[in-house]
């Protein structure tokens, strides 16, 4: 008998068969998000009273039910909120001890002595939407990275938000190198240098 | 003339069709490899805002995941049409959020208890009070890092839409 050779096997389905799976996969795909804007609560609150706190190092920003906002007593549109808390951060209305020399505030002195005594506080009214909520917690801490940005840069040419991203994806095995303590070094000058001071106060009835 | 007569002979030849699996092969291997499988079932309407000041989460093992939101279609009968808490993969109470972040944090590996953060989930059209109410369970369950997960975009866009 005649040897024949084996017949080709017909891989014409191999498509269907890739195409149902990629199916498949692209129906239960959920990319899950995995960023959001980080933030620590204080610890709950103890039985003594707060250390006092002048009123003008405290940048007072509500939030009412119909979405609208109130800075320092005043309405306010969202897009300007960056650009008053920056001016209030940065404001350096203090003088000898609790002076700042590198803020480029107008040194008023009607408001924040520093950066590190001045305090941006956040009242919501809880019929507030979260997605403002949050736009304006946004903005308040991209007010803390423009100066932090600035900071960074007059001192070690790199803004602080590209040096964060290296520190943040060094390798595990990369971490004890001099080059990344001192990054992490550069990093702690800055957020001392420009705490976030944000606080969302005790729930209460905002009007 | 014979010369220009062949190639009009002859029908166009089909397209080879011979590289179609490997396309989709490729397809394939991408989804499968950024699938990730999520772990909680959604029972609240869950829309993230966006926003531009976010960082990088910690790794999954870290995080401890609650969801704000309005019941889905399907659970309004059951819960109402006012925001709920959803605790892994049950609608819960506000004050349940202390127990529950307790029970993770002490099922988690000794060494990352500390590092423990919570990622708050809370659909874009929820009212904040529910959320305000969530941060106090946590300020007593002394969970302190949180996370305000949203996507990354323009938080403006969170805005117009209204």
């Amino acid at each position: 008998m005649a040897r024949r050779a084996a017949p080709e096997v017909n891989a014409g389905s191999m498509a269907d068969i890739a195409f149902l799976l990629l199916i498949f996969f692209l129906v239960t795909t959920t990319i899950e998000v995995d960023s959001g804007i980080v933030s620590k609560l204080p610890p709950e609150a103890p039985d003594t009273p707060p250390p006092p706190v002048k009123k003008k190092n405290i940048f007072q920003v509500l939030v009412n039910k119909d979405n609208q906002l109130l800075v320092e007593e005043e309405l306010m549109e969202l897009k300007d909120l960056t650009d008053a808390a920056v001016a209030f951060i940065d404001n350096g209305g203090g003088e000898g001890k609790s002076g700042c020399a590198y803020c480029e505030g107008e040194r008023s002195p009607e408001s924040s002595d520093n950066p590190k005594k001045a305090i941006v506080s956040l009242v919501n009214d809880r019929q507030a939407t979260y997605d403002y909520y949050i736009t304006v917690t946004n903005e308040l801490v991209r007010a803390y990275t423009i100066l932090r940005n600035r900071a960074a840069t007059q001192r070690y040419g790199e803004t602080y938000e590209s040096m964060y991203a290296r520190y943040k994806d060094t390798q595990e095995a990369d971490k004890e190198t001099p080059e990344y303590l001192e990054l992490e070094k550069r990093l702690d000058v800055i957020r001392e240098l420009y705490p976030r001071n944000l606080s969302e106060a005790e729930p209460q009835v905002a009007g | 003339m014979s010369k220009f007569n062949k190639k009009k002979s002859g029908d166009l030849p089909p397209v080879s069709t011979a590289s179609l699996p490997d396309i989709v092969f490729m397809l394939l291997f991408f989804f499968m490899v950024a699938t990730v499988m999520r772990d909680d079932e959604m029972l609240v309407e869950n829309q993230l805002p966006a926003a531009n000041q976010v960082e990088k989460l910690e790794d999954k093992n870290k995080l401890v995941n609650i969801y704000i939101g309005k019941p889905g279609v399907n659970y309004q009968k059951t819960f109402g049409t006012s925001d709920v808490v959803q605790l892994g993969d049950k609608i819960s109470r506000v004050d349940d959020v202390y127990n529950y972040v307790n029970t993770k944090r002490s099922a988690m590996p000794e060494n990352l208890q500390d590092q423990m953060m919570v990622s708050l989930k809370v659909d874009r059209n929820a009212k904040v009070g529910v959320l305000t109410d969530v941060k106090q369970e946590l300020r007593k369950a002394q969970a302190l890092k949180i996370t305000y997960t949203s996507n990354q975009g323009d938080p403006m866009n969170n805005i117009k839409r209204r």
